[in-house]
C-alpha cells in the first residue's frame, strides 16, 4: 500500500512524510487533510524512508496526524489533445471553465527534456510585431525568448496584447530591398498567469476573445489568491502544453508567462522552508538553472514545423535590473524588452528603453530576403544617434542648451523626434517593417551626413532621398 | 565491480551505501538506467555521488555499481568537428539514437569505434620512445594532423609498428617496456579528466595570440599561452567575443566549451563554423574546432565537469605540439555549479553561498593553461621535443554587473589580462564594448619585441600614443561636463576629436558585418597611424593658423571613418588618405574652394 499518515512535520508549504517505500524522487503525492482539502504535492528529497514532499496547493488544513499521503509511482503530468485549445485550465492543468475534461491523446511529464542543441534549428524568422521600437531596433524572431522587463503600473500588459495580436511572419522576399508579405500559418497562444490579478488576467481573456483568438489560446490560470506553490507548476503547464501544440501538431505558438516575479517569489519561499543556504537577497542558489529550464524551452527544432516563441513578463522590484530576478532572467533569454517609467510619464506608449533593450537573434533575423538589406545599418544607425542624443542632453542640462555644438544639438533633436515619432505609437497602430524603416530613415536625414558612419554608403545613396522623403 | 545501493535521493546528489572499494572521483552507475554519476565525498560507508543526468524517479534501494575508474574522456582521431556534452558524449550520436531531446540513460563513447582512420608510422621497429614521443599521424582531416603520442607513463622499445587503416582501439604498435613487459598501443588513450596532463617544463609565453580583434589585439593583446578573463553584464558582449576569438584567432585547435549558457548559442557555432573559412587555412573553420555543450537546462553535475572535460581534450593537441585556444563561456555557471552541488553536500559556505574552495578549484583550472615543453624524446641537434600551448579566455557573469562578486574577484588574481565588458558602451551599440580605461594586459611588454619584428617597429609607441590620448580625453570630458567644450585649448579640442576617432574608426569593430569582423596587424597598424597622422597635421595646421572648423570638417575625415572597411587588398587606399590628409590640413585660412576641390578627389 502506498498510503501513508506518517507526516512528521510540516513546515511552511513543506511535510516530511516518514517511513515509507519505495518513494521515488519527483514523485507525484496526493495530500488529503483532516478537514477534507486536498493537494497535490511531489517529492523533493528521499532520504532512506524520510520523504520531503511540496504542497502544491500549501498546507493549510493538515496535521501531522491525520493527513493522508498517496505516493501515485509517476511525475506531475498534463494530459494533451488538440482539444485544449479554447481551454482555461487552473495552474496545476485542471479544467477551470467549467468545460469537460480533457481526453489525453497523452500525458507528458510538465517538466519536459532538453533539446539536443544539435537538434535546434536557428531561430531566424523576422517576426513583425507592428510596433517600430521592437521591429526596427530589437526585433523578435520565431523561436526566440524574450522578455519585457517591467514595473508595476506599467503598460506591459498591453504591450504583450499588441504584440500577440499583430505578430505575423513575412514571407520570404526576391527582393533585397523590400520585405515579403504577411504569411497565414496555424499559430497558437499559450497564457500562464502566476499570481497576476484577476483584472489583469481578466483583461487577456479579453483581448483574446475579442480578436477571436480564444479559439487558438490555451490559458493557464494561478492568480494572486490561488495556492502560491502551484505556481512553481505552472509555467511547466503551459510549456508542456506548448510542445505538444509545437512539435505534434505543428503550430507556432507564442507563449506569455506573467509575472515570472511571483513565480520566483514561490521557489524562494520553497527554499526558504528547506532553509538552503541562499544565494542573492534569499532566492536560491540554483534559481538561474531552474529559470533555465523554463525559458530553454522556447526554439526550434529540426525537422518538426512548428516553434515555440516565449514573451515572458516580469516585474522589476523597484525598477531595479540589476534584481536577481531580471538579472538571471536577462542572462538566460535572447535579450530583453525593458519599459521606462519616465518615457511612461511623458507620455509616450510603448514605454521601450530602446538602448538598454536588446535582441540578441536579430542579425540572423533581418537582412535582405527577410526584411530589407538596409535594416541593420539603420538600425545601428538609430541606436549611436540616439545614444548621442541623450548624453548631448545631459550635458545640456547642466550647461544649458546654447552651450552645445552644432553636431551635438542636431543629435538632441533628432532624439526628441525620435522618441515622439518612432518609438511612440498607438496600442491598435501597426506599423509595416517598410514604414518602420522609412520612419528611421526620415529620422536619420536630420543628422550632418559625416554623423552617419553606420551606415554603408550605398544604402544611403539608395534610400536616403526617396525614404525620408526630401 | 561492487554494487551499492541509493539510501537518499536529493536533486543532482545521490547518497549510496555499500561502495567501500570505490575510490574518490570513481565513476559509478547509478540506477536501472546506469546514470553516470562521479563519487565526490565518502563518510564511512555513505558515497555521495553527483549525477550527470536527471535523477527523477531514482529512489532508495535503487543500485549503484561502481566501475573502478574515474571520470575520463577518450582522446583520439575524431574529436574535431564532434560536438560532446560536459562528460563527452557525443551529441550528434544521442540525437541519431534518441530523437530531438535528451532522455536520460542513453549514452555512447566519445570517439567512433567504427570509424577507420589511416595511420602513417613515423617511427621503425626498433626505435626507442619515451611518453609523449610521437609514433605516427593521422591526417585527421584536411586542416590537422593528429599525431598519436606514446601515453605519458610508458617508455621503452617500439617491437612492431603498422600503417593502414585502423580503427581508434586497434592496436597499431607494440612496446616492450624495459620490465621487458609488452604493451599494445592504440591511437586512442584515456585519461582523467581531473588530472593535468604532464608536460616537461612550462616556459615563458611571449607570442602574440592574434585575435582580428583591434581593441585586443591592439590595447589589451593576449599571448599564446596566456589567461584573459571577459566579465560583463549580461548582453555586454561576452559571447559574441568569444566567439570572435574562436573564429579569427590564429590558434590551430580551438576547443569552446559552452558551459551552462544558451542552446541557440551552440547551434549559431554549429551552423556558422561549417561555412566559415578560417583565413590562415583557407578551410571551414569546423574542422579545427571542439565543442562541449552543456547548455544552462542540461544537468547541473555535467555542467560542473564540463570544464575539465573541456581542458583535458586541449591539453592533449598541446602534446602534439599545437597552439589550442580554449574558451569556457561561462565559468560563473560552472562555479554556480560547484555551489549547488555543495550546497547539497551541506558544505560551510564561503562568500555568497560558493564553497570555500571556489578560488582554489579556479586557479587550478586556469593554471592548466600555458606554453609548456611537450613531453618526448629531444631530436638530435634540437633543445626541446616541441612546444604546445594552451590560452585560456573565459567569461565571466557577475549578478547585476557587481564586479566585487566572488567568481570575478577570485579569477583576476590568476589571470594576466582583463578585458571589462561595459553595460553603458553596449547600449551605445559600441562594440566590442570593452572598457579602454580598466581593461588590462601584462602582456603588453612581452609581446612588443614580436609587434616590433613583425608589424611595424613604432607600433608599440603608436598604440601608447593612442591610449594616453584616450585617458587624456576622459580627464578633459569631465571638464567639460562641468564647463563646456569652450573651456578647452585648441589643442585639447583637436585631442577630444581624435579620441573619438580612435573610438569611432578604430576601436569600433561590428562583428556581423564581413567587411569589419577581422583585422589583420598591419591593417590594425595602417589605421591607427592614419588616425594619428590626422592628429599631428591638425595640430601643425592650427599652429599655422587654420582654424578648428575647417580641421574638423576637413572633407578626408570621412575617408578616415570607412578606413576600417578596406579589403586586405586595398591597403593602398592609407597613402592615398595620407596624402588627402597632407594637402587638405594646411595653415593658414584656406578659401573654400580649395576645401571642396580637395574633397572632390575622392
Ligand atoms: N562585436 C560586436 N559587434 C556587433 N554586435 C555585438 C558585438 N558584441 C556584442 N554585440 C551585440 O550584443 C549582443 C549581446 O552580446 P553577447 O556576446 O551575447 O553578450 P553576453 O554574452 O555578454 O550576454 C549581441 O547579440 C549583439 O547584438
Ligand atoms: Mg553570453
Amino acid at each position: 500500500m502506498r498510503e501513508y499518515r506518517t507526516t512528521r512535520d510540516i513546515v511552511g508549504p513543506l511535510l516530511l512524510i516518514e517511513k515509507v517505500v519505495d518513494v521515488t524522487y519527483g514523485e507525484l503525492v496526493e495530500l488529503e487533510y483532516p478537514d477534507g482539502t486536498r493537494s497535490l504535492g511531489n517529492v523533493l528529497e528521499i532520504d532512506g524512508d524520510v520523504a520531503l514532499v511540496q504542497a502544491f496547493e500549501g498546507t493549510r488544513g493538515s496535521n501531522p496526524k491525520d493527513t493522508k499521503a498517496t505516493f501515485l509511482g509517476r511525475s506531475l503530468e498534463l494530459g494533451v489533445s488538440r482539444d485544449i485549445l479554447g481551454r482555461v485550465f487552473d495552474g496545476l492543468g485542471r479544467p477551470a471553465d467549467g468545460g469537460p475534461e480533457i481526453i489525453p491523446d497523452e500525458r507528458r511529464s510538465i517538466y519536459g527534456a532538453p533539446i539536443n542543441p544539435v537538434a535546434r534549428d536557428f531561430p531566424d524568422d523576422f517576426i513583425q510585431t507592428g510596433v517600430s521600437a521592437i521591429d526596427g531596433l530589437n526585433p523578435l524572431v520565431r523561436g526566440q525568448k524574450l522578455p519585457i522587463f517591467s514595473g508595476s503600473g506599467l503598460p506591459h500588459n498591453e504591450l504583450a496584447a499588441q504584440i500577440a495580436r499583430q505578430s505575423a511572419v513575412l514571407a520570404r522576399s526576391g527582393a533585397a530591398d523590400q520585405a515579403g508579405e504577411k504569411l497565414e500559418g496555424e499559430f497558437a497562444v499559450v497564457f500562464a498567469a502566476m499570481g497576476i490579478t484577476f483584472e489583469d488576467a481578466d483583461f487577456f481573456t479579453n483581448e483574446f476573445r475579442t480578436t477571436a483568438a480564444i479559439e487558438r489560446t490555451v490559458l493557464f490560470l494561478n492568480l494572486a489568491d490561488d495556492p502560491a506553490v502551484e505556481r512553481i507548476a505552472t509555467p511547466r503547464m503551459a510549456l508542456t502544453a506548448a510542445e505538444y501544440l509545437a512539435y505534434t501538431c505543428d503550430m507556432h505558438v507564442l507563449v506569455i508567462l506573467t509575472d515570472m516575479t511571483y513565480y520566483c517569489e514561490a521557489l524562494r519561499e520553497v527554499s526558504a522552508a528547506r532553509k538552503e543556504v541562499p544565494g542573492r537577497r534569499g532566492y536560491p542558489g540554483y534559481l538561474y538553472t531552474d529559470l533555465a529550464t523554463i525559458y530553454e524551452r522556447a526554439g526550434r527544432v529540426k525537422g518538426r514545423a512548428g516553434s515555440i516563441t516565449q514573451v515572458p513578463i516580469l516585474s522589476m522590484p523597484d525598477d531595479d535590473k540589476t534584481h536577481p530576478i531580471p538579472d538571471l532572467t536577462g542572462y538566460i533569454t535572447e535579450g530583453q524588452i525593458i519599459l521606462d517609467r519616465n518615457l511612461h510619464r511623458r507620455g509616450v506608449y510603448p514605454p521601450i528603453a530602446v538602448l538598454p533593450s536588446l535582441s540578441r537573434l536579430k542579425q540572423k533575423g533581418i537582412g535582405p530576403g527577410k526584411t530589407r538589406e538596409d535594416h541593420a545599418d539603420v538600425s545601428n544607425q538609430l541606436f549611436g544617434a540616439y545614444a548621442s542624443g541623450i548624453q548631448a542632453k545631459e550635458l545640456a542640462v547642466i550647461l544649458g542648451e546654447a552651450a552645445l555644438s552644432d553636431t551635438d544639438k542636431a543629435f538632441v533633436a533628432f532624439a526628441d523626434a525620435f522618441e515622439d515619432q518612432f518609438i511612440r505609437q498607438g496600442t491598435h497602430e501597426e506599423r509595416s517593417v517598410a514604414e518602420t524603416l522609412a520612419l528611421g530613415w526620415k529620422l536619420v536625414a536630420q543628422l550632418p551626413r559625416t554623423e552617419l558612419k553606420r551606415i554603408r554608403d550605398e544604402y544611403v545613396a539608395k534610400y536616403m532621398s526617396s525614404e525620408a522623403g526630401d | 565491480m561492487e554494487q551499492g545501493h541509493i539510501i537518499k535521493v536529493a536533486g543532482p546528489l545521490v547518497v549510496a551505501r555499500g561502495l567501500v572499494e570505490s575510490k574518490m572521483y570513481d565513476l559509478v552507475r547509478v540506477g536501472e538506467d546506469g546514470l553516470m554519476g562521479e563519487i565526490i565525498e565518502m563518510r564511512g560507508d555513505r558515497a555521495s555521488i553527483q549525477v550527470y543526468e536527471e535523477t527523477d524517479g531514482l529512489g532508495p534501494g535503487d543500485p549503484v555499481v561502481a566501475t573502478g575508474a574515474p571520470l575520463s574522456v577518450e582522446l583520439g582521431p575524431g574529436m574535431l568537428e564532434a560536438v560532446y556534452d560536459g562528460v563527452q558524449r557525443p551529441l550528434d550520436v544521442l540525437e541519431r539514437q534518441a530523437g530531438s531531446f535528451l532522455s536520460r540513460g542513453i549514452s555512447a563513447p566519445g570517439l567512433d569505434r567504427e570509424k577507420r582512420w589511416t595511420f602513417v608510422p613515423s617511427v621503425e621497429p626498433g626505435t626507442r620512445v619515451s611518453g609523449g614521443d610521437i609514433i605516427g599521424v593521422v591526417q585527421e582531416n584536411v586542416v590537422v594532423e593528429h599525431r598519436i603520442l606514446v601515453p605519458p607513463a610508458l617508455s621503452g622499445v617500439i617491437e612492431s609498428i603498422t600503417g593502414g587503416d585502423f580503427t581508434v582501439r586497434d592496436t597499431v604498435a607494440t612496446l616492450v617496456d624495459d620490465e621487458g613487459g609488452v604493451h599494445d598501443l592504440a591511437m586512442m588513450q584515456v585519461w582523467p579528466v581531473r588530472v593535468p596532463r604532464p608536460y616537461k617544463k612550462k616556459v615563458s609565453a611571449d607570442e602574440p595570440l592574434t585575435t582580428g580583434t583591434r581593441v585586443i589585439d591592439t590595447f589589451f593583446p593576449i599571448v599564446k599561452g596566456g589567461v584573459a578573463c571577459i566579465p560583463g553584464p549580461f548582453g555586454a558582449g561576452k559571447t559574441v567575443t568569444q566567439h570572435q576569438i574562436a573564429k579569427w584567432s590564429d590558434a590551430e585547435v580551438v576547443v569552446f566549451i559552452g558551459c551552462g549558457e544558451r542552446g541557440n548559442e551552440m547551434t549559431d557555432v554549429l551552423m556558422e563554423f561549417p561555412e566559415l573559412v578560417d583565413p590562415y587555412s583557407g578551410e571551414p573553420l569546423m574542422k579545427r574546432t571542439v565543442l562541449v555543450a552543456n547548455t544552462s537546462n542540461m544537468p547541473v553535475a555535467a555542467r560542473e565537469a564540463s570544464v575539465y572535460t573541456g581542458i583535458t581534450m586541449a591539453e592533449y593537441f598541446r602534446d602534439m605540439g599545437y597552439n589550442v585556444v580554449l574558451q569556457a563561456d561561462s565559468t560563473s555557471r560552472w562555479a554556480e555549479a560547484m555551489r549547488e552541488i555543495s550546497g547539497r553536500l551541506e558544505e560551510m559556505p564561503g562568500d555568497e553561498g560558493f564553497p570555500a574552495y571556489l578560488g582554489t578549484r579556479l586557479a587550478a583550472f586556469y593554471e592548466r593553461a600555458g606554453k609548456v615543453e611537450c613531453l618526448g624524446s629531444v631530436p638530435a641537434g634540437a633543445s626541446v621535443a616541441r612546444t604546445g600551448s594552451i590560452s585560456v579566455i573565459g567569461s565571466v557573469s557577475p549578478p547585476g554587473g557587481d564586479l566585487s562578486e566572488p567568481v570575478v574577484q577570485n579569477t583576476l588574481r590568476v589571470v594576466k589580462v582583463f578585458w571589462a565588458l561595459q553595460d553603458q558602451l553596449a547600449y551605445q551599440r559600441h562594440f566590442p564594448a570593452i572598457d579602454w580605461l580598466t581593461s588590462y594586459s601584462l602582456y603588453v611588454d612581452k609581446v612588443t619585441p614580436h609587434w616590433a619584428a613583425d608589424v611595424s617597429k613604432d607600433f608599440r609607441a603608436r598604440r601608447d600614443e593612442a591610449m594616453s590620448i584616450l585617458q587624456r580625453e576622459n580627464e578633459l570630458a569631465e571638464i567639460v561636463r562641468l564647463v563646456g567644450l569652450e573651456a578647452l585649448s585648441p589643442e585639447e579640442q583637436i585631442l577630444m576629436e581624435t579620441a573619438k576617432s580612435i573610438r569611432e574608426d578604430f576601436l569600433q569593430q561590428n562583428a556581423f558585418r564581413d567587411d569589419d569582423q577581422f583585422s589583420s596587424l598591419a591593417e590594425q597598424d595602417r589605421l591607427l597611424s592614419t588616425i594619428l597622422l590626422f592628429h599631428a597635421k591638425a595640430l601643425e595646421a592650427h599652429a599655422a593658423g587654420a582654424s578648428l572648423a575647417d580641421i574638423f570638417a576637413a572633407p578626408v575625415r570621412e575617408r578616415i571613418a570607412r578606413a576600417k572597411y578596406l579589403a586586405p587588398d586595398q591597403m593602398a587606399e592609407y597613402d592615398s588618405i595620407a596624402s588627402d590628409i597632407e594637402t587638405q590640413l594646411v595653415g593658414g585660412a584656406r578659401p573654400e574652394a580649395a576645401v571642396a576641390s580637395a574633397g572632390g578627389e575622392r
